[in-house]
């Protein structure tokens, strides 16, 4: 038989072609490229229509080729394709304004949600698809593989190997995504050195490097200030602990984002010590290094925690505490977003966060009617784990008070993992935290997405904590009694000015719904008085000098 | 900003009232109030007059305050707010911390 011959090995074909374009930029024929040929070292390696990782998340950017991707010609290099974490600097939309990229896939946006909004509408950006960051990491191994991947770091040596240290982050999945299907891997890094502190991407997977005239941008995202917690956020915490931590025995956990997490935090060596509740709650974490955890940490409430992502002032407190965080033999830290999600899916009982809107179902979005925000990592937490197989008593307790988790499998005994909002009624400008239909429908029209981006969807949510009472939703048997048990704690928005008394009071009877009361506290302790630290220099204080706030929250 | 005045009386307990005179607690932050409340004989009924920038929410703030007096029973008591836009929830809040401070009197 006649067969028309085939190339298996186009993709290693075309690197070569591309490595050789970009050769006479180098420093000798090595990788490294000095900064002034950065531009002309992209024009070479990148090809229209390719798919390029821009590495960036909510901590670590590679902003300085973010900037220099900006200034290519296009008419050598457009329609790219971008796959990547974050959206969130401003070169990543001057790209699309600029006709060099095309189209997006990502996961999070955070401050540019407004104005990509405004380009999908007007058409300046082919929206792919938002995902949460594991999947968005398992379609690089899929269907979304870069071409070319543009990552930061803070080191390398002589060799190519890269130190990323504390902020390592996403950039191993990257690497792997990239450079095992034939993809070409730049490098910013903050300097070249002989001698690396450790090495965190081995040489051989990284095509070229320059030493970026400034490092690279992180943010402090998940740094709170103990100073703007209000007694609401502290009653919530209360009811949280006691009615949630301490009911379940939750040992195992992952805390979103946000004030009221960081309350809980705060509250564990003053309220949780008065429970009794140390060694019985809140051992392991998936977390990025909370400030606030330091109290936490420093009486010996937490022994292990592993990261996503570094924190700015973190990290020579982490690197005097290595039984508890994950270190190098460096001793600094080695964050690992993907290991860390993963984790914050498999091994946790708990995921514990805030949302913008609940609807009456219990779906919850951070989406308003012109924001694309995107989803981040929280729903890969914020969800039941339908593979988990393993057991603990907090996963065992949640799936039995069940009636639903059971009932799908007739009965077969099955755990579920804790998804608890913590919601406030109103937050400022009385905006309500109940509302009949969330904004993500608005949007969905709007920036025409297939369906409206939901956070956390209510057949996930185990509990919903308000200023008004804790709804456990585990134990609801219908979507009517677990709607009934959402408008019983929503205060005095409309959702909850709908509930019907008698079944609020039915619901109380039956512990399906308990009002701080019910639970034994007393809500007129809830003030700043039980905060272990009540500022960031207390912080600082718990920590012995070890913790080093970022200037913004250096206040005194 | 203009400013909303708005006037309440409940029938409380006869004589269930604060403890010294007069009585004061929280602050005008953003977001917050304060409570300051004088004993009045005046046949248990509980009378607030609450000042405040938020405007649509008359209803709401009667529902928090009948919700107060419900479970306190406070009566003989005239109380004034003023309010620089506290949650429905932070002001059932304060209401309740100056009840008790001011039930059990200043020395404590």
């Amino acid at each position: 038989m006649n067969k028309e011959p085939i190339c298996w090995d186009t993709l290693k074909k075309d690197k070569e072609e591309r490595l050789a374009a970009a050769e006479p930029l180098t420093e000798q024929g090595g990788k490294f490229i000095p900064a002034k040929n950065t531009k002309k070292l992209l024009e070479a390696v990148i090809r229209p229509s390719d798919r390029v990782n821009l590495e960036g998340n909510n901590q670590k950017q590679a902003d300085f080729l973010a900037e220099k991707l900006c200034q290519v010609n296009k008419s050598k290099i457009h329609d790219l394709h971008m796959v990547q974490s974050s959206m969130t600097l401003d070169s990543h939309l001057k790209l699309f304004r600029k006709g060099i990229a095309r189209k997006a896939d990502f996961s999070f946006s955070g401050p540019q949600a407004g104005a990509i909004a405004d380009m999908i509408m007007g058409n300046e950006i082919e929206l792919g698809d938002i995902h949460t960051y594991l999947e968005l990491f398992g379609r690089y191994f899929i269907d979304l593989m870069p071409r070319v991947s543009l990552i930061a770091a803070y080191e390398a040596d002589r060799n190519g190997n890269l130190y990323t240290g504390f902020n390592t982050e996403d950039t191993p999945t990257i690497v792997e995504a990239t450079h095992f299907k034939q993809g070409i891997v730049v490098a910013q890094v903050n300097k070249i050195s002989d001698e690396l502190p450790r090495v965190d991407i081995p040489g051989e997977w990284v095509d070229f490097i320059v030493e970026a005239p400034r490092p690279f941008y992180v943010e402090p995202l998940f740094t709170r200030d103990p100073a703007l917690i209000t007694d609401c956020q502290i009653l919530r915490a209360m009811m949280a602990i006691k009615g949630i931590y301490a009911e379940y025995g939750v040992q195992t956990l992952n805390h979103g984002i946000g004030f009221d997490t960081a309350a809980i935090e705060l509250l564990l060596p003053t309220y949780g010590e008065e429970l009794g509740l140390k060694g019985k709650i809140c051992t392991s974490f998936a977390l990025n290094p909370h400030p606030t955890l330091i109290p936490a940490i420093e009486e010996g409430w937490v022994k292990n925690i592993h990261c996503f992502g570094g924190e700015v002032g973190m990290e020579e407190y982490i690197r005097a505490r290595s039984d508890v965080f994950f270190v190098g033999h460096d001793g600094s830290l080695r964050s690992n977003r993907a290991f860390s999600q993963m984790a914050g899916h498999y091994a946790c009982d708990m995921f514990v966060g805030g949302t913008l809107q609940i609807d009456p179902y219990g779906n919850s979005s951070t989406a308003t009617a012109k924001r694309v925000s995107g989803f981040g990592g929280a729903p890969n937490m914020g969800c039941d784990a339908r593979g988990r197989r393993h057991c603990s008593d907090a996963w065992l307790k949640c799936g039995e008070g069940s009636p639903t988790t059971t009932a799908a499998t007739g009965g077969m005994p099955r755990g579920r993992k804790l998804v608890v909002q913590l919601q406030e009624t109103f937050r400022e400008k009385m905006a309500p935290g109940f509302v009949e239909e969330l904004d993500a429908w608005k949007l969905k029209e709007n920036a025409g997405l297939a369906i409206p981006p939901v956070m956390i969807y209510g057949d996930d949510v185990t509990h919903i904590v308000t200023e008004e009472g804790i709804a456990y939703l585990d134990a609801c048997g219908s979507l009517k009694e677990r709607t009934a048990a959402i408008r019983a704690v929503a205060g005095y928005t409309k959702v909850g000015l709908a509930a019907d008394p008698a079944q609020t009071k039915q619901l109380r009877s039956r512990g399906i719904v308990r009002t701080p009361e019910d639970l034994g506290i007393d809500v007129s302790r809830a003030n700043r008085e039980l905060l272990a630290a009540k500022n960031v220099r207390d912080l600082v204080e718990w920590s012995d000098g070890l913790y080093h706030p970022p200037a913004k929250f250096r206040n005194w | 900003m203009a400013l909303t005045e708005l006037a309440f009386t409940f029938q409380g307990q006869l004589g269930n009232t604060i403890a010294d005179d007069w009585s004061h607690t929280g602050v005008v932050g953003s977001g917050d109030l304060e409570v300051l409340m004088e004993k009045k004989e005046q046949e248990g009924h509980f009378t607030v007059r609450a000042v405040t920038p938020v405007r649509g929410y008359d209803e709401v703030w009667e529902k928090v305050l009948a919700k107060f007096a419900a479970e306190s029973g406070i009566g003989d008591v005239s109380m004034e707010i003023n309010d620089n836009n506290g949650t429905p929830f932070v002001v059932s809040l304060r209401l309740r911390q100056a009840w008790k401070k001011a039930k059990g009197g200043a020395e404590r």
